[in-house]
């Protein structure tokens, strides 16, 4: 695939970006963690693992702009397949804690100071790693599979269905937030201590996770750009751009919606999966409507659609994010919402967009001259 | 309560001027006599009697002033030295030591306590007497102070007290030793007073539980008790019922009033405004800045301030909403999604405004006098004033919208501009300004729900984020710019929400509700009430 026309089509500037970011995130960084801890080169513990959050962010982004910039479904409720696959994985680690634990039990600490006696039937089986990675698949994927075909099926788009996305991840929050129902309260998952045996606060775990996500990005990114060019990625920019001539074409746009939406879901689930042992907890203010609507805007910085865009976005938002709420925490929502308005007024197509912009605006005054 | 029984004790004592001796001779005995229990029997019969001596008796007696004597005497000291006889106030002198205090006991407190209660009965001050029949309901009475407060009972004036009084009766008279008399008390308590109240107290005497001491045993009277006891549960359930029904409306016309707005700007000009919320938290806090205004300078007529709120808050969320439209929504038209983001900045920039204004708490807004408290139906069923208000205010919002909707120009350009806006613009209908005028009323709309919602909430930069979400589900089963979707998809959701929430809880409530909305979605997919047409994008 690699020497395909894919690959080729990226153009030289898309191969060298990527080819960069390859050497960076899978050579070098892990070449440079192998220096002693005193060297001035050598990346921290707490730099490795924000840069990996970032990246499941990113991976996040992309999962988004495959339904809203290829599709055109804007959804609002991402932020609960996130969360979702990162509590899969998130009581896999919760399991894997044993009996160290503060009360040395059985159960997870939070089921024990909630008065649980045995695990919900749901939690069954999640000790197993590989069934665990099954259900970050699963279970993120069989919720859009459902909600999704009763949404499409009724024809609910544009922003009704944007409003129902949201309510969706507001109803999940909700239920996760309730101690009763075995997913932790408001405290969530926390506290882990170890992946398949290994230490998961090791300089060498960090490492692997954040070349594992990097891999993952890289992956998800190829991936959608060979979907995006293929047969099915032109129908859903035709579902994006006139669904109803398409309807009357012949094509039953359903499925083609529901797999895209299924599909972005479970990209989703897994970065939120790869998310949670980098950060060490999962909570349901994870799902709350305001981080989902924050997605939005990281794929709109970038400019919807190209892919790549919402990567840089995601990177550049956060960045700004961790320096503002270090350094000025009461700008940070002045911040946050003037970029929703000004990037949505005058740079619809983002920062990708904006090179094309500008090149067309020198171009055109050129030629009037 | 115990303060007023003192001043009435100091009343009765000024008025008598010393310790009076309507107590004979014979009452004295048999009180010195008696052990704790017999004590507390004879307090309720002077109670009964209204002997205008017990004040100052059970006084005495609390202070511990009394001895009984081997031959059956009761005497008095004031200062542990010199003792009188009760009776007859000859002076005896030195105490001897084979006299006994009068300790008041448990037994003889519960006596005590009845009988004094039952003399604060007689007070003629109305509140008190209300009062006092009230702690009567809530306190454990002896039996023995039953024909006290029958007597009470029958001389009682007010209604109200009367009424409470003989559901006390009612209530003693269930450990009658008579039969009869337990059935009619059974009645009594089926017909009048608060009835989850009298159904647990009759529910006790059949399914007694642990305390086996009440059970009913005779079982004609069982049986009696508990068709009474079925009757009363059908009671209590309709006025649960007409609870939620009422509690469903309230809910119900306050997402009607938030929701109108969202439905007139996003029929209009298809935007689903985000900031909907915060324009609601601008008009609660537009009412506090009001109260304030009004406090400081119109001190004398504060409690109308709500009333002076009402237009200011229209106006400064209106034109709030009409900066956005000119600012920010006139450069997005036809691009609903990026509208949608660009109203969530919008939001988050207000929240943090008020925040960095007013700070993160919340603020105080007090219902007026005139809206505190609440329309008591029935004990169980008590509807708070200001919730009744804003069902009314709800209601009138909703129809001065309709009339300005169907019979003003501005509502004749709005309905044409949201049914085509291209055909408006070629009849003469300057379709940016209805816009304009459109997106201010459906803002001010919003400020209107935020007075409404300063009343019955807490009033905080966050105030909009609670009710948006469902105020959204309201214009999405409502349908498009549809006033009559709006207000029965709000009721109806509502409603639904406070029947649900008793019986499996707020969240799963919340939860079924979500479903049940995209359930509904499936079969009307354009809402209740969609424009009848045809449409293609």
């Amino acid at each position: 695939m690699r020497e395909g026309p894919l690959f080729k089509s990226l153009g030289r500037n898309g191969q060298i970006a990527l080819a960069l970011f390859s050497f960076l995130a899978l050579v070098l960084v892990p070449l440079l963690r192998l220096l002693p801890e005193s060297a001035a080169l050598y990346p921290s513990d707490y730099t490795v693992t924000w840069l990996g959050k970032i990246m499941c962010y990113m991976i996040l982004a992309l999962a988004l702009d495959l339904v809203w910039g290829l599709t055109g479904i804007l959804s609002l409720g991402h932020g609960a397949f996130f969360a979702l696959g990162g509590y899969m994985f998130g009581m896999y680690l919760m399991r894997s804690i044993g009996h160290d634990g503060v009360y040395k039990s059985d159960l997870p600490d939070f089921m024990v100071f909630l008065d649980w006696k045995e695990y919900p039937w749901f939690w069954n089986g999640t000790q197993h790693f590989l069934w665990a990675l099954l259900l970050v698949i699963l279970v993120p994927g069989l919720l859009a599979f459902v909600f999704g075909f009763f949404a499409f099926r009724s024809r609910i788009k544009g922003v009704y269905f944007s409003i129902i996305t949201q309510a969706l991840t507001y109803a999940a929050m909700l239920l996760f937030f309730r101690n009763e129902t075995g997913f932790g309260g408001n405290n969530g998952f926390t506290d882990f201590k170890r992946i398949l045996g290994f230490d998961i606060t090791s300089g060498a775990m960090r490492t692997t996770l954040f070349m594992l996500s990097a891999g993952l990005l890289l992956g998800s990114l190829l991936g959608s750009l060979w979907l995006a060019r293929s047969r099915f990625g032109r129908i859903l920019t035709a579902i994006r751009d006139a669904e109803s001539r398409l309807q009357f074409c012949g094509y039953d746009t359903l499925w083609y919606k529901l797999s895209i939406w299924t599909i972005s879901a479970v990209l989703a689930g897994i970065a939120g999966a790869l998310f949670v042992p980098q950060v060490g907890i999962i909570n349901p203010s994870e799902m709350s409507a305001a981080n989902s609507i924050e997605v939005a805007i990281w794929v709109a910085v970038g400019g919807r659609g190209t892919l790549i865009g919402p990567l840089l976005g995601a990177g550049v938002v956060n960045m700004g994010k961790s320096w503002l709420t270090a350094n000025f925490p009461n700008l940070w929502l002045y911040a946050l919402g003037g970029l929703f308005i000004l990037v949505t007024i005058f740079l619809p197509n983002g920062i990708v967009g904006l090179a094309s912009t500008l090149r067309k605006r020198l171009g055109n005054t050129g030629a009037h001259k | 309560m115990r303060s007023s029984f003192a001043a009435t004790a100091m009343a009765f004592a000024l008025i008598i001027a010393r310790p009076t001796h309507a107590l004979t001779a014979q009452d004295f005995g048999s009180f010195a006599q008696g052990g704790p229990s017999e004590r507390a029997v004879l307090l309720g019969q002077w109670a009964a009697r209204g002997d205008t001596g017990l004040a100052t008796f059970i006084a005495s007696l609390e202070n511990g002033e009394y001895r009984s004597t081997p031959e059956g005497k009761l005497v008095r000291t004031l200062d542990g030295e010199t003792f009188t006889d009760a009776a007859t106030d000859s002076v005896l002198g030195a105490p001897k030591p084979e006299w006994e205090d009068v300790v008041v006991s448990n037994v003889l407190r519960a006596g005590v306590e009845g009988a004094k209660a039952a003399l604060q009965l007689s007070i003629p001050d109305e509140g008190e007497r209300l009062q006092a029949a009230k702690d009567l309901l809530e306190a454990e009475l002896d039996p023995a102070i039953l024909p006290a407060i029958e007597k009470a009972a029958v001389k009682e004036t007010s209604p109200a007290i009367k009424a409470l009084l003989d559901g006390l009766v009612a209530k003693l008279a269930l450990s009658a030793d008579e039969p009869e008399k337990r059935i009619a008390a059974a009645r009594a308590l089926g017909e009048s007073g608060d009835a989850s109240n009298n159904l647990k107290l009759l529910d006790a005497r059949i399914n007694p539980g642990e305390d086996s001491s009440i059970a009913e045993t005779d079982s004609v009277v069982r049986l009696e008790i508990a068709k009474i006891a079925a009757g009363l549960r059908t009671k209590v359930w309709f006025y649960e019922m007409t609870g939620h029904l009422f509690t469903g409306i309230s809910l119900g016309s306050i997402l009607v009033l938030v929701a109108l707005g969202l439905a007139i700007t996003y029929g209009l000009l298809g935007v689903i405004n985000m900031a909907h919320g915060e324009l609601v938290m601008i008009g609660a806090y537009t009412t506090y800045l009001v109260q304030g205004v009004f406090r400081s300078h119109f001190a004398a007529s504060e409690s109308v301030y709500i009333l002076a709120a009402i237009p200011a808050a229209f106006l400064v969320s209106g034109l709030v909403g009409v900066a956005l439209e000119r600012l920010i929504l006139r450069h997005l038209y036809g691009r609903p999604l990026e509208s949608l983001l660009a109203t969530w900045g919008v939001s988050l920039f207000l929240i943090q405004t008020v925040r960095s204004l007013f700070g993160p708490q919340n603020v105080e807004v007090a219902s007026p006098a005139w809206l505190s408290g609440s329309l008591v139906l029935q004990s169980n069923l008590v509807l708070p004033w200001n919730r009744l208000a804003i069902i009314a205010f709800a209601g009138t919002v909703l129809v001065l919208t309709a009339i300005v909707l169907t019979k003003t120009r501005l509502g004749l350009f709005i309905r044409a501009t949201t049914q085509n806006r291209a055909m408006s613009r070629c009849v003469g209908v300057k379709t940016s300004l209805v816009d304009m005028m459109a997106f201010g009323l459906g803002s001010g709309l919003a400020g209107l729900a935020g007075v409404a919602l300063s009343q019955v909430g807490n009033v905080g930069p966050d105030l909009g984020q609670g009710y948006i979400v469902d105020s959204f589900l309201v214009v999405v089963v409502g349908g498009v710019g549809q006033l009559a979707g709006s207000l029965w998809a709000g009721l109806g959701i509502g409603m639904l929400t406070k029947f649900l929430e008793p019986t499996v809880g707020a969240v799963l409530a919340k939860i079924a509700l979500l479903v049940l909305i995209i359930l509904f979605i499936q079969k009307r997919p354009q809402g209740l009430f969609a424009l009848k047409g045809r449409q293609a994008d």
